[in-house]
């Protein structure tokens, strides 16, 4: 496909984005393999790592805003998503880790000897097989997401009371998770990883792909998301945000493209945690904090909601900004955190995208895919 | 008159008694000097059969080795030493009975066997002391140990309690010790009887315990007694559970009534909620310091002053943050929800600049501490009861406001017609940040009572935030009595489940019991009458 059919499909804004990915995508990881340390183009393994983590960051951003910034839904258990889909992915690397552990257990991972467990609890199993893992990266959210789902807008669940629920979940989650019985590590998590598909994680050239994946996944994410909300069943899903009653009026079943919306969406933020694992070398349960997941939503609204990409950069740019303030002034971060959230509320309802917006307008994007005004309840 | 003559015989004959058992007590204190270990152990039980309560000074010199005989007369006397020489008193009444050269005098020894025997009798003879805090541990220590021996002067010491509380530990003392004893069956049987009166999980572990060592018909009747005593238990421990759970339930309904006002009135979802609580806690905190400065004598009552302090500081920080952020989102819930959330951080991390990230613990004042205790086990904490109470009262104090003061009605009246309010000549906006005001002052008010019973730290209103709204939704939005309702069932239902799953994962299915219950009724518990349409 040329890039003039792409136009309509992306927006410009989303064009410049995906321009912007690629060429960030395939020039940070060749910058740092192909240079030597200390030349002016350099990047280095840190940038690299911390780079890779911001695409996953921004992957959950989007997801984020498939459901609220084009459904209406405020989810505030995306976390949990995120942290189910780095569990599968954390759950493939321990049982990698084989025999090399601190007790040489070839069965079992560390924790669970020092548990003193004897056999693997049957959840794990299957685990050692990577393409097993990634099945179960995209069902475990997946199917949590269609069952709280199916449950929640079938009984017309919605607005705030929506969102209670959905911190409600993730809270549920890090309570269980933090418990040694459940076999996910309790307290400490999943750590300590060796390699992935046999690649060392802590090898340049592995942490160059991963952040090669993750822009991909980025990428293919946002291109599918736009697909979906360019659609017919896209402008349905718009309709159900500023109007749900009258969607239901006009004799679509509501609760199933919600359904379908939210489900999708947990399985981008179940990806993003999938890559993000590697790349931190940990997953424990306080990713399930309902904090994180108002963060995510936060990083979305900072960006523009509805847009996607907007969601994508408020992602980068925030977690950017945290790396920078959590170093230089620790005290100062909540306070930027929690100002960004009353300014971007109150006085940039569009985020960083209608900042944009207002300097250039976008000729494929609809105004009122912005405006949500009243849209909640 | 005939009745007055026996009473002054009785007591003359008391009186009479008592002199005498003093002289002999003196002879018996004076055999401990002469002869080998067995015949001191002779000596020792002589001393305490006696039953007289001076002999405990006597048995506890003898244990720590004070006790010495003069080689002269085999008198014995506590010796202290000073310098070379000792001082010697008499073992009886303590009085001063001059001095010795070290030469003249020889301690005298104990071993092993005489020790224990020594600590047993120990716990016989206070018994007889004049405290009756002292007889009651005494006869617990016997409960405890079930020492048949002690038996003789446990029989005694009945007789001569006047504290029927007292007594009473002591008889069943004396049945535990029976059981024990080589006393004929006859008695043992009405020991049983006695212990199975009892319910305490000790009483039917030793009952169980004795079913096992002897043969019917006492083997049945203990086993008896111990499942009467297991079947009452089981009837404690649910009227303690439910006392926990109302006792969590009072916190949840402190940490939730405001919330009820904020979301439930005003449909306004304060995420900063949880920090007011965590206001109202430090309020408290540093009114206690400045008490402790200024007026330390009545340091007890600071948490007195606190609680309008705590109202009104969070009150106000209330109503500036209605004034400054919320005013500009109403009727967009979703943005108010993240708005407030940056509120929040923004007071943790002030609150955690000023006072410091460490917990700060808010000393608990001495008319609130301590517990009522029952027989059977059975104990409620008094800084609990305290809360309890808190709790109804600002709860019942909110109902009458809102239904007979004219800010409850202007409060009602803007919530149900906005435009109509306004035209009767109401101030929405100023009833908005009056309202605003008072959810958050109640939330204070709960900061108040959870710094008695948890850590005051910057995270202190984390913990309470996703419950409360819980308890919100669960009851049902806009109905206070939906909200008591709530925080009681959840409460309960949380310390049923404890026992059985342990306190994580009751949290869990408390979690999704609810998570459920709102797919099948949106709107709570008691929803609000009426019909609406969303968007």
């Amino acid at each position: 496909m040329s890039a003039q059919s792409f136009m309509p499909l992306l927006g410009r804004a989303g064009f410049i984005f995906l321009a912007l990915l690629t060429v960030v995508g395939i020039g940070v990881p060749t910058l740092n393999l192909f240079t030597t340390p200390g030349s002016l183009l350099h990047v280095p393994d840190y940038v690299v790592t911390l780079g890779g983590k911001y695409l996953c960051y921004a992957l959950l951003a989007l997801s984020v805003d498939l459901v609220w910034g084009y459904c209406g839904i405020l989810s505030l258990g995306h976390g949990a998503f995120f942290a189910l889909g780095g569990y599968a992915m954390g759950m493939y690397m321990m049982r990698q880790i084989g025999a090399r552990g601190v007790y040489g257990n070839a069965e079992l991972p560390d924790f669970m000897v020092f548990l003193n467990w004897k056999t693997l609890p049957w959840y794990w199993h299957g685990f050692e097989y990577f393409p097993f893992a990634i099945l179960l990266v995209v069902l475990a959210p997946g199917v949590l997401a269609f069952v709280f789902g199916w449950f929640a807008f079938r009984s017309r669940v919605t607005g705030v009371y929506l969102s209670i629920i959905t911190q409600a979940m993730t809270y549920a989650l890090l309570l269980a998770f933090f418990r040694n019985d459940m076999g996910f590590g309790g307290n400490n998590g999943l750590t300590d990883f060796k390699d992935i598909l046999g690649f060392p994680v802590q090898a340049a050239g592995t942490r160059a792909a991963l952040f090669l994946l993750s822009a991909l996944a980025l990428g293919t994410c946002f291109i599918a998301a736009r697909v979906i909300v360019n659609s017919k069943f896209g402008k349905i899903i718009i309709g159900i945000r500023d109007a749900e009653s009258r969607t239901r009026f006009l004799g679509y079943r509501v609760e199933h493209f919600k359904l379908f919306i939210f489900v999708i969406s947990a399985i981008m933020a179940g990806v993003a945690g999938a890559l993000y694992v590697p790349q931190v070398g940990i997953i424990n349960p306080s990713e399930f904090a309902p904090s994180n997941s108002i963060e995510a939503v936060i990083w979305a609204a900072f960006g523009g909601r509805g847009t996607l990409w907007g969601a994508a950069l408020g992602a980068i740019v925030i977690n950017a900004v945290k790396s920078y303030l959590t170093g230089a002034l620790p005290n100062a971060w909540l306070f930027v955190l929690g100002g960004l959230a009353i300014v971007v509320t109150i006085y940039m309802p569009k985020g960083l995208a209608g900042l944009f917006a207002g300097w250039k307008t976008f000729p494929t994007m609809p105004k009122q895919a912005i405006d949500l005004g009243e849209a909640a309840e | 008159m005939g009745a007055f003559r026996s009473i002054f015989t009785s007591l003359f004959m008391l009186i009479f008694v008592s002199v005498a058992l003093a002289q002999d007590v003196g002879v018996l204190v004076d055999k401990l000097a002469l002869g080998n270990f067995t015949e001191r152990g002779a000596a020792i039980s002589a001393l305490v059969s006696s039953g007289s309560p001076s002999v405990v000074t006597v048995l506890q010199a003898l244990e720590d080795g004070r006790l010495y005989a003069r080689k002269s007369d085999h008198k014995v006397f506590i010796a202290t030493p000073s310098g070379d020489i000792f001082k010697l008193a008499d073992p009886l009444s303590n009085s001063d009975s001059g001095q010795a050269p070290k030469t003249d005098i020889e301690k005298i020894k104990v071993n092993n066997s005489l020790r224990e025997m020594i600590s047993n009798a120990m716990s016989s003879l206070t018994l007889f002391s004049k405290d009756a805090k002292v007889r009651k541990d005494a006869a617990l220590a016997i409960l405890k140990s079930g020492d048949a021996s002690a038996l003789p002067a446990l029989e005694k010491a009945i007789a001569a309690e006047n504290d029927t509380a007292v007594a009473d530990i002591m008889r069943i003392a004396a049945a535990a010790a029976t059981l024990k004893s080589d006393r004929p069956e006859e008695a043992k049987k009405t020991a049983i009887a006695t212990l199975a009166q009892q319910t305490d999980r000790d009483t039917a572990s030793l009952l169980t315990a004795y079913a096992a060592s002897v043969s019917d018909p006492l083997r049945s009747q203990a086993l008896a007694a111990a499942e009467k005593i297991e079947v009452a238990l089981s009837t404690w421990t649910a009227v303690q559970n439910i006392w926990f759970g109302f006792s969590l339930a009072s916190v949840l309904l402190l940490a939730a009534i405001g919330l009820a006002i904020t979301f439930g009135v005003m449909g306004v979802i304060n995420m900063a909620h949880g920090e007011m609580v965590m206001l109202g806690a430090y309020t408290t905190y540093v009114v206690e310091q400045l008490f402790q400065i200024y007026v330390p004598d009545a340091s007890d009552y600071a948490i007195v002053a606190a609680i309008p302090s705590a109202f009104f500081i969070s009150a106000l920080i209330g109503m500036a943050i209605e004034r400054s952020v919320i005013r500009f989102l109403y009727g967009r819930p979703l943005e108010t929800l993240l708005a407030t959330w940056g509120v929040s951080l923004i007071l943790q991390q002030a609150v955690r600049s000023i006072f410091g990230p460490t917990n700060k613990s808010v000393t608990t004042p001495s008319w609130m501490s301590g517990s009522i205790d029952f027989s059977n086990g059975l104990s409620f904490t008094l800084n609990r009861i305290a809360i309890l109470i808190f709790a109804l009262a600002i709860f019942a104090a909110l109902i009458l406001l809102i239904r007979y003061t004219s800010l409850g009605l202007q409060m009602r009246s803007v919530t149900q017609n906005r435009p109509m309010a306004n035209a009767m000549g109401i101030r929405s906006s100023r009833v908005d940040a009056l309202t605003f005001g008072l959810g958050s002052g109640i939330a204070g008010l709960a900061g108040v009572a959870l710094s008695q019973i948890d850590n005051v730290s910057p995270n202190l209103g984390q913990s309470y935030i996703i419950d409360s709204f819980l308890v919100v939704v669960f009851g049902g939005v806009g109905n206070l009595w939906g909200t008591l309702a709530g925080a009681l069932t959840l409460g309960v239902a949380n310390k049923f489940l404890e026992p059985f799953a342990g306190a994580v994962l009751a949290k869990i299915f408390i979690l999704v019991a609810v998570i459920l219950f709102i797919q099948k009724k949106p709107r709570g518990l008691f929803a609000l009458k009426g019909r609406w349409v969303d968007a």
